[in-house]
């Protein structure tokens, strides 16, 4: 699904990443996990095209996505901040984006579920950090694409929308999809993922299930196993 | 990009600032075709205005615009778009708005005035073409600056000073050079630097239009000796025509190599 060689990233003086390969196949969800500043979204976004990278080559399903477009009808993307233009209503927004991809869509079961009816008349800038993420959840969700990348899907949730969420990724997860995530939640990620990715300075540090993880640190728990690793 | 261009057309058509626009020129044009009497009169007057104006107008939105619409450019990237066509469909979406204004603004009272009957038609429309020309110019330049600087503050400066330079600075310094150089031949310098400041290309351009080059002195002398009206004209539309397309290609050119 995605195959990811030799990359190198810097931001000015900083290297963010430096030489990371990371395969991912398909019908997994793989968790992205790693310290603040270790590469996550940054290697989330090169694999958008947000970012371009100064080393190294991406792959999303065989194509290389270097200076190409199309590959990203075929990816759902959850950005980790929702800044969306205040001006719109969630209506308008969602209407644009539709009109933009062109894809069938099911937006009206995700409102539903996320109990968004009452703000679609609402100006995206009146509306709550946990509604805006709502918003965002259905926007990534209403178009049918093999890959869904979530950053931080969980940012501001309230219990009940985060067990709906949940429930959205497994039901998406048993059509075939396949999942990156990216969470600070340890519990979330114990529960959704089945692979998990660990990066440290730049490169994969660790890649395998949950399990294996908790056996090559000697831990029961999974936060401790990911405390444990983050300190060699 | 015509979508891209649609939405944010759109939007700038909701916000206020394109009708103040608008109706600022809907107001100057009457007013200055009141004061002035004549069509031909109020042409002259309203192209020291624009010369101005326009850019400044055009220099202020472009860079208000990039910046604001920053979620909405973050929004576009992640879906399945070429990164070209959001920043030139926005780009238009700007010029074309202004250009808008401007057009209908100037145009109306002037065509109630009874601009169709009369022979300043020609010099009327020119007038609109190079502020059609001078937005699009200044547009893309404000844009330019602002995707080269993620400090609004520092965006704003620039483009602020790029349009200070072109308009006010730029003239001292080409006049003091005359002054300095005066008993060296300076033709071909004189016309050169015109060339190099599409505000004074597009002075220089309607002067000559409205025959009135005299007043222009020395400059305006060599300028239609050496071209000829219609030559002259053409080199000058074809300058103004590089100087909107190279910032736009810089504008594509830059974006595609940016990190978002």
């Amino acid at each position: 699904m995605i195959q990811v060689e030799n990359l190198y990233k810097k931001f000015g003086k900083n290297p963010v990443l430096t030489g990371l390969n990371l395969s991912i196949h398909s019908g997994n969800i793989f968790a992205v996990l790693g310290p603040n500043g270790s590469g996550k979204t940054t290697l989330i976004k090169a694999v958008l095209g947000m970012v371009i990278p100064d080393k190294g080559s991406i792959s999303v399903m065989d194509t290389r996505i270097k200076n190409q477009w199309k590959y990203r009808q075929q990816i759902n993307y959850l950005p980790q901040i929702a800044n969306f233009p205040g001006n719109l209503r969630v209506k308008e927004l969602i209407e644009m984006i539709k009109d933009i991809r062109q894809m069938p869509s099911d937006e009206e079961q995700l409102i539903a579920r996320f109990g968004l009816e009452p703000f679609l008349d609402k100006k995206l800038s009146n509306l709550s950090g946990g509604t805006k993420q709502k918003v965002n959840i259905v926007l990534t969700f209403m178009f049918d694409c093999p890959l869904v990348i979530l950053d931080e899907p969980t940012n501001g949730l309230d219990p009940l929308a985060l067990i709906r969420l949940k429930e959205l990724i497994f039901e998406e997860k048993g059509k075939g999809k396949t999942f990156l995530i990216t969470s600070h939640i340890m519990q979330f990620v114990e529960e959704v993922s089945d692979e998990v990715v660990y990066l440290l300075e730049g490169k994969i540090y660790f890649k395998g299930s949950i399990s294996a993880l908790k056996t090559k640190t000697n831990q029961t728990n999974f936060e401790h196993a990911i405390a444990a690793i983050s300190t060699p | 990009m015509i979508k891209i261009l649609k939405y944010s057309f759109y939007d700038l058509m909701r916000s206020r600032w394109s009708y103040v626009y608008f109706l600022f020129y809907l107001l100057l044009g009457f007013v200055l075709l009141f004061l002035n009497n004549e069509l031909s009169k109020a042409v002259i007057t309203l192209m020291n205005v624009i010369i101005v104006l326009v850019p400044l107008i055009g220099t202020i939105f472009g860079v208000m615009y990039f910046y604001n619409s920053k979620e909405f450019t973050e929004l576009l990237l992640a879906q399945p778009i070429k990164r070209s066509s959001i920043f030139f469909g926005q780009y238009l979406g700007v010029a074309g708005s202004l250009t808008m204004s401007l057009v209908l603004g100037l145009g109306i009272p002037f065509a109630l005035y009874g601009l169709f009957e009369s022979n300043a038609i020609w010099d009327f429309s020119l007038l609109l073409i190079t502020g059609a020309f001078l937005t699009m110019i200044f547009t893309a330049l404000a844009f330019n600056i602002a995707l080269s600087n993620e400090n609004k503050i520092k965006g704003f400066g620039y483009a602020v000073l790029v349009w200070l330079f072109l308009a006010v600075i730029y003239d001292g310094l080409f006049l003091m050079s005359l002054i300095v150089f005066e008993k060296y031949p300076l033709d071909n310098f004189s016309l050169i630097a015109t060339m190099f400041n599409p505000i004074d290309l597009s002075r220089t351009l309607i002067l000559l239009k409205l025959d009135i080059s005299a007043l222009l002195g020395y400059t305006g002398a060599i300028f239609k000796q050496f071209f000829g009206t219609n030559l002259g004209l053409m080199i000058s539309i074809v300058m103004l025509t590089l100087w909107t397309v190279i910032p736009v290609w810089r504008l594509g050119y830059k974006s595609k190599r940016k990190d978002f």
